[in-house]
């Protein structure tokens, strides 16, 4: 039953989603369409899975006093705070007591993860949760400037919600990425060394493509470069990568197959 | 905390509280300056935080990762709640719970069956549970069977099938003449010999780049000198890759420096 069970269902459904395929009856395709809405609402409830996950790693890390334990407190802190920006919408010009309010449900977390650990002052800790929880139920119920929501009929109105994306995710996430050009020039260095014909092509395709793309060489080098290095994009380049995705394709197609009959078992983990 | 990073850490609050007094004071009087002020601090701090990196692994490094974590699982749990529970699933299925989330019920598209991903949802959830962790096998086992035979189909046709019909393209164009053959030898021009040129590049080193990964027989004899030939392809694609991969790092960096010396620094127009 425990390990029986989904394996028939993956060959029924892995089965009837690859015959599908060759079906293209109205009914068939009506099936089709339910099942992809399936997957994306049954994935909501995986994305918790995944939240309770990250909630019990932090709690734990703070629990054992682990290396670094004091920024597991950040990410909670965002992540409810995030939580409780994408669950309001502000309903006119004010904000009101909406940051105490987000304040005080962040603080009510704190202090009951505060009661697990401590066992000796749980008590303490529990009581000054429930007055932050008290605090943030007075505040919700009594100031009219926002409320619980996420989009209204005017469209998108949960602004904190949308700055927190545009002035946080947004940095963290471009000024990572653009990092990366630094790493990558250090490993350019060792790299590009023209010792061999390999290492010379590499070379040399390289410097084409980021020639092209550089405003300040464009106009010295004119339109030569320009063209020259479209065609190495659309020409040699899709050449390789076509003999790559070919090799992809085939490997998981061969996958898929070794789920749906059954021979690889490995989503079901242990036990 | 050694007496260095106090130090630093008291410097870093001053800037940041007097960046932020000047945003706020020099915001618009109408909007929403003081936070308006906050955020845009706040994104140069953790730009300048992430950037820190470079120098060594540190706490302001740390404290942006922490952030980003926390913020972007709820950023994508919000997201996916309100578009695909509210947004798709609850019009379909109740229309009290419809006014409640106010979206617009959708009676037509009623169906008894959507309840059935709700179930299986439920069951996933039951992971959570130390003795009952087995029965989110069940929804697990239809998502992976779904997708497995979903990707069997969809992946065998548009990278292994699509890709080999594309790569047959006639190696010889028409032609018209040694005049107009010769005319546009080179790679800037688009004429017979470069179409001829290309068609023969691509055929021959998709079929040398898949003799080099080939590894059933040795790459001896002409066998190994086609797969010699594919190295050389490969190398032109990683290369090539690399250069685009390159620049488009530095246009994102370029973006970020724009945004410390424009909007934060207001020092570049």
């Amino acid at each position: 039953m425990k390990r029986q069970i989904p394996v028939l269902l993956v060959f029924a459904f892995g089965v009837f989603t690859l015959f599908q395929f060759f079906v293209p009856h109205e009914s068939s395709e009506w099936v089709y369409e339910f099942l992809l809405d399936w997957i994306l609402i049954i994935g909501v409830f995986a994305m918790a899975v995944g939240i309770w996950s990250l909630f019990r790693v932090s709690v734990e890390k703070i629990k054992t006093r682990k290396s670094g334990w004091g920024y597991s407190y950040i990410t909670l802190g965002s992540l409810i705070a995030m939580m409780v920006f994408g669950f309001t919408v502000r309903n006119g010009e004010a904000w009101g007591w909406f940051f105490a309010f987000v304040a005080a449900i962040v603080l009510a977390v704190f202090l009951v993860i505060q009661a697990v650990i401590d066992r000796g002052k749980a008590y303490l800790f529990a009581g000054l949760a429930g007055l932050c929880v008290a605090a943030a139920v007075v505040m919700a119920a009594l100031d009219p400037a926002w409320s619980i929501h996420f989009q209204t009929a005017e469209g998108l109105q949960s602004t904190m919600f949308r700055a927190v994306f545009d002035y946080t995710l947004i940095p963290i996430f471009a000024t990572m990425f653009s990092l990366l050009a630094f790493f990558i020039a250090s490993a350019a260095y060792r790299a590009f060394r023209a010792r061999n014909l390999m290492a010379t092509l590499l070379l040399l395709a390289a410097l084409i493509v980021m020639s092209r793309f550089n405003p300040f060489l464009q106009p010295i080098l004119g339109e030569y470069v320009a063209k020259t290095s479209n065609w190495l994009m659309n020409v040699p380049n899709m050449a390789a990568q076509r003999a790559i995705i070919m090799g992809v394709g085939l490997g998981i197609a061969a996958t898929a197959l070794k789920v749906v009959l059954g021979i690889e078992r490995g989503y079901m983990g242990k036990g | 905390m050694s007496r260095t990073g106090i130090v630093v850490f008291l410097v870093v609050c001053v800037l940041f509280v007097v960046s932020w007094v000047v945003k706020a004071g020099t915001g618009d009087p109408e909007g929403h300056y003081i936070r308006d002020g906050f955020l845009v601090t706040f994104a140069a701090f953790l730009t300048l935080a992430i950037m820190s990196f470079m120098y060594k692994d540190n706490p302001y490094y740390k404290f942006a990762e922490h952030l980003f974590v926390g913020v972007s699982a709820a950023y994508w749990m919000c997201l996916a709640f309100w578009s695909t529970l509210v947004g798709n699933l609850v019009p379909r299925i109740s229309e009290r719970l419809s006014n409640a989330f106010m979206v617009p019920h959708q009676p037509g598209e009623y169906n008894f069956f959507f309840y059935i991903p709700v179930i299986l949802g439920i069951l996933l959830l039951m992971r959570l549970s130390p003795k009952g962790g087995w029965i989110s096998r069940w929804p697990l086992a239809f998502i992976v069977g779904t997708t497995a035979g979903l990707n069997f189909v969809r992946y065998l046709r548009s990278d292994f099938i699509n890709q080999i019909n594309s790569t047959f393209l006639p190696l010889a164009v028409d032609w018209q003449g040694f005049g107009h053959f010769f005319s546009n030898l080179s790679l800037n021009a688009t004429g017979q010999f470069v179409a001829m040129f290309g068609n023969c590049v691509i055929f021959f080193g998709v079929l040398c780049g898949v003799i080099y990964f080939f590894f059933s027989k040795e790459h001896t004899g002409w066998f190994g000198r086609a797969s010699r030939v594919g190295i050389w392809v490969l190398m032109i694609t990683f290369g090539a890759s690399f250069g685009y991969t390159v620049m488009g790092r530095i246009s994102l960096l370029v973006g970020r420096l724009t945004f410390l010396l424009r909007d934060w620094l207001g020092i570049a127009s």
